[in-house]
């Protein structure tokens, strides 16, 4: 089970950021800038390996860093590896993104004063992780000084998992099984009514439980009108213990026009990875969990064609 | 003397391509154009200025001129929209708000602070309750101002404790939005006028 979260924590995005024109100063213009960005990662994190690239053709002034894809502005909050899997239906390699120094959109985007801003966001989604699966933020705000420094530098250095265990171990948020029951302590597994046995690695032995399609579909009933009989079980169980592991159901990538009625999920990716929906839930939850112990699901969906009135 | 129009209820409909209904209704409760500040708790009447345009997701009732006031200042009167926000995380309303002036100039985090009145200030630099910072607006994806009532359900269990009644029957979402509101109203200096606290 650590060699998978390992690996997903390791995983990059190749990114080749161009400077905006309207920021070159210099003949020729600069090259872009080759490097690799961490999944889990932030892009705000990235400037201090991008500015030596293009500061000597920047115009004068203070910096305010903002990156745009295709001239979206970038939300600078939300991992790397989730903003790729969202903007680009297929993956681009590499990721040709947009860098400013200046001109900041204060109207769209809130400001980032660097690492403490991104820093400040990622314990605040802590927390609310925290407070969704414990009722309270306690565990989190009670963290000591040096902890709270070594959960966030084995975030910001991607490779060290270890570390980030070792801290966020003791907040006690717990992992999945998969009966989804209230309480999460893998220790009283057994003490639960099980509908099923799993062993380490979330692999189901026996009997039914919880999938990533039962998750999805609880999060999004819209695009699954006709529930079967079958999964009608797990479905109550999961309206009953709603959010107590905090899922993050990010604005949908709209895909184009599809002939049919209704809007259908075409596809889920989680971490770059288009799971199989059958997998139990409980494994896509303790392996490709971000750092701030959400679960960011990226949905495509696929719409009906819009059908225009010939007349008013 | 109700110094304010009524709020206002702006439904959110999930996906704008108009999915299959869901019975869950998203949406927020909506004050907009109005004045917090000295001009206002003067003179108790709303002061009318070029309305500006607005980005709500769906249509909103139109808000009620009470009287109108001419200032020879218009333009630095600053101006609010406060919208109450129910978060499904913390389980708690929330208040996001945003400030401009008549031409519609944002004002900044500094601007606002000087704009409230003198005790608010105060309770917003004790920040043992409250705690605003720039968000994005849930609905609207764009920044806006966010008050966290830390310890929201905390006090809000105090508030209710005191009523007998209240711990029998519970408490209707109307009577709890306006305790919550005569709190965190206090930090942005919005006053209840008493004769919403005494409806049954």
């Amino acid at each position: 089970m650590m060699e998978a979260r390992k690996y997903v924590w390791e995983g990059a995005i190749p990114l080749q950021i161009h400077l905006h024109e309207s920021e070159v100063t210099t003949l020729p213009p600069p090259l872009p800038a080759l490097i690799l960005a961490p999944r889990i990662g932030y892009l705000p994190l990235l400037v201090p390996h991008i500015k030596p690239h293009f500061s000597s053709t920047l115009p004068p002034g203070i910096d305010t860093v903002w990156f745009d894809y295709k001239g979206l502005p970038l939300k600078w909050y939300i991992p790397t590896g989730i903003l790729f899997d969202l903007l680009c239906a297929e993956p681009e390699r590499p990721w040709n993104l947009t860098v400013h120094f200046r001109g900041y959109p204060g109207n769209i985007l809130i400001p980032c004063e660097g690492e403490d801003s991104v820093k400040w966001s990622f314990i605040n989604s802590l927390k609310e992780a925290a407070y969704i699966i414990n009722g309270n933020c306690k565990s989190v705000m009670n963290m000591s000084q040096p902890d709270q420094v070594e959960l966030w530098r084995s975030v910001i250095n991607a490779g060290n998992l270890e570390a980030y265990i070792r801290v966020s171990s003791k907040l006690k948020l717990g992992t999945v099984g998969d009966e989804y029951a209230a309480d999460l302590y893998s220790s009283s597994l057994n003490s639960r009514q099980s509908i099923g046995d799993t062993d380490s690695t979330g692999q189901v032995k026996t009997g039914k439980c919880f999938t990533l399609l039962d998750a999805v579909k609880s999060l999004l009933p819209e695009y699954f009108p006709y529930k079967s009989l079958n999964n009608e079980e797990s479905s109550r169980e999961e309206d009953k213990d709603e959010e107590k592991v905090p899922s993050e159901n990010l604005s949908e990538h709209v895909e184009s026009c599809y002939s049919s009625d209704d809007a259908e999920v075409k596809l889920v990716r989680i971490q770059g990875i288009e799971p199989k929906l059958e997998i139990p839930f409980s494994w896509v939850v303790n392996n490709l969990v971000n750092p701030e112990h959400f679960l960011h699901l990226c949905v495509c969906l696929k719409l009906p064609q819009v059908k225009i009135p010939s007349d008013t | 003397m109700s110094a304010f129009p009524p709020w206002s209820w702006v439904p959110c409909p999930k996906q704008p391509w108009g999915a299959s209904a869901s019975h869950d209704v998203e949406g927020y409760l909506s004050l907009e154009n109005i004045i917090l500040s000295c001009y206002a708790q003067e003179e108790h009447d709303e002061i009318s200025c070029p309305q500006k345009e607005e980005t709500s997701c769906s249509e909103k009732e139109e808000l009620i001129d009470i009287a109108t006031l001419v200032q020879s200042n218009c333009s630095k009167v600053p101006y609010y929209d406060l919208h109450i926000i129910y978060s499904a995380s913390y389980r708690v309303p929330v208040l996001f708000f945003r400030a401009y002036y008549s031409d519609g100039e944002p004002l900044g985090f500094n601007a606002i602070e000087k704009d409230l009145p003198a005790h608010s200030a105060k309770a917003l630099l004790d920040s043992k309750w409250t705690f605003i910072t720039q968000e994005e607006h849930p609905y609207l994806n764009r920044p806006w101002f966010k008050l966290h009532p830390c310890g929201t359900s905390e006090w809000m269990k105090l508030l209710f404790h005191v009523d007998v009644s209240v711990a029998k029957n519970g408490v209707t979402i109307e009577l709890y939005l306006l305790s919550w509101l005569s709190v965190v109203g206090q930090v942005v200096g919005l006053r209840i006028p008493l004769e919403m606290l005494n409806q049954p």
